[in-house]
């Protein structure tokens, strides 16, 4: 963690108080008012970073996420846009090369589809195709996931696609601190990055304390949760929260590590691999469609490189390869905490 | 009243100089000199050269396929007389290389992008541009963002981005126009209206009957000009550009012009286009054209011609010896500027491909003592 301080306090609503034992400012944040106060730092930081979007302006965005930045930045800093994503996208990219740090936001994961060839085929490819001459540093904010009872088009998990796009940077933080370092990272990232934020668990009842000042936590590295000896326990985004219900229905001799991966790409590898040549067992949790998804390629690094490790084979839980059900039946789709705990006492009696 | 008109709208088409070299003193007025012409004529002339040269380089295997902007040059070099060098951005498609060059791209990086090296995309410092552009109207959005840019950093810059007809009908062209509209930004959106989108001709590509006018739903000036009258098309975008330095906005011109070549060297044309068509507008050309002017004004004569057409025979041979003489890129070119900082595992790809091995990692080879 890199530490810098931090401009005037943003949101006076939020509880503050200082640290005892260091001294360091502390806010009460939960995810998604982490990721408006890290916005509204950045941007008291640099003003080349400005917010466009639809209704991320006055409104403050449909997830709030920008909430009271127009009224601080105004409306040369944060911009209500077109209703089109296409537009979005291909427009801060352009932003972007003219000088800018744009953070666009998609107001839901189902609608990056329209801005997918400028994020695919222009602002991951411009670093390569240009040989370094045209950089494309913006961060784009997607609410992903399901969960959260939406309507259609508004509860996918397509990180998969956009991890398989070289070029591209792909985050998906779960808890309020580390969003506020990751988004903190991905503004000064010089390269693109898409930064998917769990909508299911944007307003979680409990909320974290945090570090007020300005810190970053480097793209690419996962985060071990809970230490463990027995079996590998791997999520991220908001299935990391079935995971944990899942570990105190787990009876005390298992002894798993949860891992949080926070980066999707790129994959922060030694973590994972060094995880499972100490536990030999592995399960992996993600609510995107389980074939072609994340979870292949990280059994796949794990067979490259944990083979002798192995007591088990590698398991997954994760969404079914069909269309995302209508919210009737998404909490059935989705990975659950019972089913975690099936799958690691499957692994663990194999 | 129950009904009354809400909206009514025209459309200008500008000439200046007719195909046979005659121009409107009036309208010609104000525009560029006899000193200035002379100059663009003689560029002109050299990009045709190059032009012509990089298809027969295709023929004979020494490049991949091209398009040729043969017949588009006075578009492409009216408009670009029209920006300002190092200050104002193009943002161009692939048939206005004689304003890229024009604004300080070497002329051989055009040979090299079509020779399948992206060292031709490294628009060198300093250079205000992006590079060529395949997918078609993909790049008007990034004028519209960078001039957003300079728009709200104030400053007095404007970006201008190219492409044809058949661009307009993709949903990005429309996405661009009506941020650039929304936003007032300084972009120019300069169409090159050449009759055929590939094999599909303008009439069979959109209903209405100019493309100006599909400006007119974005509330945007909107002109079209003889994109074959060099004075017409620098006047329109001269116009465009002080309009939208001085905070105007955007603008759009539609330049009518004529690909007289094939869509690029993997196209046959004579399978869907009338030869009379295309005879039509040979008499059109904008190179015959400027020099029936250049004549008459007793401002140009033959031997002066066989001057210049040897001088672009030396300058062609420097861009094609500057072109192929670049030695091929390592294969850690594939690698290197997919980020700024190499991620671990493409350091160890980046490496298999240097070595041609399996890219079995060494710890994991050592497994089998561990057994």
């Amino acid at each position: 963690m890199t530490t810098t301080q931090a401009h005037a306090a943003f949101n006076p609503k939020l509880r503050r108080r200082t640290d005892d034992e260091t001294g360091q400012a502390l806010v009460e944040c939960n995810l998604v008012e982490s990721i408006t106060l890290t916005l509204a730092q950045e941007m008291d930081l640099d003003d080349r970073v400005v917010c466009l979007g639809e209704d991320v302006g006055v409104n403050g965005g449909v997830f709030r996420a920008t909430d009271g930045l127009h009224a601080r930045f105004g409306g040369s800093r944060v911009f209500d846009t077109p209703l089109s994503e296409s537009g979005i996208m291909g427009a801060a990219i352009g932003l972007a090369m003219g000088g800018m740090r744009p953070i666009p936001e998609i107001q839901f994961e189902g609608f990056l589809g329209p801005a997918y060839d400028q994020l695919v085929n222009h602002a991951a490819r411009y670093r390569t195709r240009s040989r370094g001459a045209i950089t494309i540093p913006m961060v784009v904010r997607v609410p992903v996931g399901g969960g959260i009872h939406a309507p259609e088009l508004h509860s996918d998990s397509p990180e998969a696609i956009y991890a398989h796009q070289p070029g591209l940077k792909v985050v998906m933080p779960c808890t309020p601190s580390d969003a506020k370092g990751l988004l903190a990272a991905a503004i000064e990232d010089p390269d693109p990055v898409v930064f998917f934020e769990p909508k299911r668990v944007y307003r979680l009842p409990t909320r974290e304390w945090l570090q007020e000042d300005r810190y970053t936590i480097p793209i690419g590295q996962a985060k071990v949760i809970t230490e463990g000896t027995d079996l590998t326990l791997i999520s991220w985004g908001a299935s990391v929260y079935q995971c944990l219900e899942a570990l105190d229905t787990l009876p005390e001799d298992i002894s798993v590590e949860l891992i949080d991966l926070r980066t999707i790409s790129p994959l922060d590898r030694d973590t994972l691999i060094q995880s499972v040549q100490k536990t030999g067992r592995c399960v992996i949790v993600h609510e995107a469609p389980k074939t072609i998804g994340l979870g292949a390629e990280i059994s796949s690094i794990i067979q490259e490189h944990c083979f002798l490790y192995l007591k088990s084979p590698v398991q997954r839980v994760a969404g079914f390869d069909t269309i995302m059900p209508y919210y009737k039946l998404e909490l059935d789709y989705l990975p659950n905490a019972s089913l975690v705990s099936e799958a690691v006492r499957q692994t663990m009696a194999y | 009243m129950p009904v009354r008109t809400v909206y009514t709208a025209k459309i200008d088409h500008i000439q200046i100089m007719d195909e046979h070299g005659v121009v409107d003193e009036k309208l010609a007025h104000g525009t560029l000199s006899d000193q200035e012409v002379l100059e663009l004529y003689k560029y002109m002339c050299k990009c045709r050269a190059l032009d012509e040269t990089a298809f027969k380089l295709q023929r004979s295997g020494r490049m991949g396929t091209y398009p040729q902007n043969k017949g588009q040059e006075a578009a492409a070099i009216g408009a670009g007389y029209a920006l300002q060098r190092g200050v104002d951005w193009l943002v161009p498609c692939y048939r206005e290389n004689a304003a890229l060059w024009m604004h300080g791209l070497p002329m051989h990086y055009v040979l090299l992008h079509w020779m399948g090296d992206e060292r031709g995309n490294q628009i060198p410092e300093g250079v205000c541009m992006t590079p060529l552009c395949i997918p078609i109207g993909t790049q008007m959005l990034h004028a519209t963002g960078i001039s957003w840019a300079f728009k709200i950093r104030n400053e007095p810059k404007i970006a201008a981005t190219f492409f044809g007809d058949g661009a307009t009908s993709e949903g990005d062209f429309h996405e661009a126009m009506n941020f650039a509209s929304t936003f007032q930004t300084p972009t120019i959106f300069f169409c090159q209206n050449n009759h055929w989108a590939i094999s599909v001709p303008r009439e069979s590509q959109m209903n209405s009957e100019t493309v100006a006018q599909k400006a007119l739903a974005y509330g945007m000036p909107t002109v079209q000009v003889d994109g074959n009258d060099l004075l017409a098309v620098y006047k329109v975008t001269k116009e465009a550009a002080d309009r939208a330095r001085a905070g105007g906005g955007p603008s759009f011109i539609e330049a009518v012009t004529y690909r007289l070549a094939d869509h690029t060297t993997a196209d046959d044309a004579r399978r869907y286009r009338d030869p009379k068509e295309v005879e039509a507008w040979q008499g059109k050309d904008p190179v015959i054209r400027l020099r029936k002017y250049l004549t008459a004004r007793s401002l140009w004569t033959d031997e002066q011609q066989a001057s210049l057409d040897e001088e672009a025979k030396i300058m062609v041979t420097d861009v094609i010896r500057a072109a192929e003489g670049i030695a091929k890129p390592t294969t850690d070119d594939i690698f290197d500027y997919t980020y700024a900082t190499l991620p671990p595992e493409l350091e160890v790809q980046k490496r298999t491909l240097r070595t041609h091995s399996l890219g079995q990692y060494p710890e994991q080879a050592a497994l089998s003592s561990v057994r």
